[in-house]
């Protein structure tokens, strides 16, 4: 049976021969962030893959990985285009450069993980929150429930960890 | 050396198919919202016109390509229309970069003896039936499996999709929104001189960033605009195209579809704030045997004003970083040192993916673009080279045209013409 969920009035589905998102979704509604680790490179990658980006090696262990990170980049939507997203406005989707395996392979490379920016307690960010939010805000992850067996890891700022004086956002509020 | 890198590529012993081909016929309906018509409809039209220019009959033509994102006509059914038997067709997914890729394509399979003539057709309602700002049937789409890394986050339309690297540029090089915004004033610009383009008004700086914010740093008037057209490109060999109505447009060089690593998802490969582009001009420019400071025209993208200015940084117009200076000094408007697009592109003229940019660069280097310039008596226009709202858009001394197709900051295409020298 493909696992199949309603999130925000979205249907999101996996199917049954889709085992990389099986798992992927299966660990996060766990509360246990896991990436796939190439058996030859030894290397993380994100977002699951049948293969090593690396080494084309399709052997791969599912390993714990803290959901920790930096904002790398983001994207903050005014104007929505999913009917789901309608009263989300203004809403934000991060992409955090996990603090591990960061700057590696080579310099340029890291796990750019996407989620949105919500509060502790898995909701959508309030505008004064977003305000708060960009490239070097350090980060860490929350999930949301989809199904009992599919959560989407999703992020917010870790109020325990060192803050950039000002985090950099684009000019115009 | 590794297998993947870009240097084995050996684009310096064999010059390919350089100057072998053209583009002999170019085509389109007019661009506008509410077409009324289906896309085959469409795209019969944007042929016959195409084929009309190039003095050619359905017995000339025997090959086909079309592209799509589900939101078209297939070539059988056109080619029925216009009684053309074919001896080769496909068509392909894609938006984007695609146009460039096809028309090398066309030329391996003509060299490949499998047809004669290509002619190569996007149709879209982009407005009135799949828009291709992603709002009504393709934000409706199931999502499923790897899309839920994206979509369900709100994560879906192009330019949410691109803006992390449009932010990143900014934040890594202090690129503003103000040295962006001239991409639009530019091609407003060219629009205004184009009969045929959808907005014909001239923009300003301050009425681009006072625009409101669709999702940052894109403010509306730094998106393109949303039209139902068909447009339709054909390429043959040189010899071929030379026996025409109109001088050929020479194909120097092409490169199709060229990546960044990760292309499954190529924010994992940095920096992000460069583009495909980077890697493309290693084809691009030593097939052609020609470099940047050698083109006067060029075709950047213009998805969005952002997708212009990286694309033109990253093949090498510019030193990198210096991208949003190289668009706001004048150099990109009619009049300044090398203009892009000059139609008004897709900010401006019509949302074609690519087609329009390549029609434009076609008319350039046969020295007709079609403005508003009286008409002699052999028929062809007389260009004034007065650049003012209404009046002319034809570059002086057009010899050699770039283009430069987008799929995505990990995506894209690019294509060198020139003048046939004979």
């Amino acid at each position: 049976m493909p696992i199949q969920g309603d999130y925000m009035g979205m249907t999101l589905t996996i199917e049954d021969l889709d085992g990389e998102n099986r798992d992927f979704f299966r660990y996060c509604a766990r509360r246990d962030f896991r990436l796939q680790r190439g058996k030859q490179s030894g290397l993380l990658r994100y977002p699951p893959t049948t293969a090593c980006p690396w080494t084309s090696d399709r052997e791969s262990d599912w390993v714990p990985v803290e959901g920790k990170g930096t904002v790398h980049s983001y994207v903050e939507v005014h104007h929505p285009i999913q009917p789901a997203f309608r009263d989300k406005v203004p809403y934000m989707i991060i992409l955090a450069d996990l603090d591990i395996q960061k700057g590696a392979p080579t310099e340029h490379e890291a796990l750019r993980v996407a989620g949105n920016l919500m509060t502790a307690d898995g909701e959508f960010a309030p505008p004064e929150m977003i305000k708060r939010v960009g490239i070097g805000t350090r980060v860490r992850m929350v999930f949301v429930d989809v199904t009992d067996e599919f959560a989407l890891p999703h992020w917010t700022i870790d109020e325990d960890a060192e803050q950039p004086d000002k985090p950099w956002r684009y000019a115009q509020e | 050396m590794s297998l993947s890198s870009v240097s084995d590529h050996d684009a310096s012993s064999g010059k390919f198919l350089r100057g072998k081909y053209a583009i002999c016929g170019v085509g389109e309906t007019s661009y506008r919202r509410g077409s009324e018509e289906s896309t085959r409809s469409l795209a019969t039209w944007a042929i016959s016109n195409a084929m009309k220019d190039a003095g050619m009959t359905a017995d000339d033509i025997d090959g086909m390509f079309s592209y799509s994102g589900n939101d078209s006509t297939f070539s059988p059914f056109v080619a029925g229309d216009l009684g053309i038997r074919l001896n080769f067709y496909m068509d392909v997914h894609g938006g984007g970069s695609s146009i460039e890729a096809l028309i090398g394509m066309s030329m391996g399979v003509i060299e490949a003896g499998m047809c004669k003539t290509v002619a190569i057709f996007r149709a879209m309602n982009g407005y009135s039936s799949v828009r291709i700002g992603g709002t009504g049937a393709r934000s409706a789409v199931p999502i499923v499996g790897d899309q839920i890394h994206s979509r369900a986050y709100g994560w879906q339309s192009a330019g949410q999709m691109f803006a992390p690297t449009f932010l990143r540029h900014m934040y890594d090089y202090g690129t503003t929104p103000e040295q962006v915004a001239a991409v639009k004033v530019a091609h407003s610009k060219h629009a205004s001189n184009n009969p045929k383009a959808f907005y014909k008004k001239r923009y300003t700086v301050e009425e681009v960033v006072n625009s409101r914010i669709i999702c940052k740093p894109l403010h509306l008037l730094d998106c393109c605009v949303e039209t139902d057209n068909a447009t339709c490109i054909i390429v043959t060999r040189l010899d071929r195209a030379r026996d025409c109505p109109n001088p050929p447009a020479v194909i120097q060089s092409v490169v199709g579809r060229c990546c960044k690593p990760r292309a499954d998802m190529h924010y994992q490969h940095g920096p992000i704030s460069t583009v495909a582009g980077h890697y493309a001009r290693e084809i691009l420019w030593p097939n052609a045997g020609l470099g940047p400071e050698d083109v006067d025209v060029t075709g950047s993208y213009d998805a969005f004003t952002f997708t212009t200015m990286l694309q033109l940084e990253d093949y090498g117009f510019c030193k990198k970083g210096d991208g949003g200076h190289y668009v706001s000094d004048g150099t990109i408007e009619l009049g300044g040192r090398r203009p892009n697009n000059t139609s008004g592109g897709h900010l401006c003229e019509g949302y074609t993916h690519g087609m329009n940019m390549v029609i434009e660069n076609t008319r350039q280097l046969r020295g007709d673009v079609d403005d508003s310039c009286p008409i002699g008596p052999d028929g062809r226009r007389r260009h004034t080279h007065d650049y003012r709202e209404g009046g002319c858009r034809q570059v002086k001394h057009a010899e050699v045209t770039a283009n430069l197709g987008w799929a995505m900051p990990g995506t894209g295409s690019a294509m060198v013409m020139a003048k046939d020298h004979r």
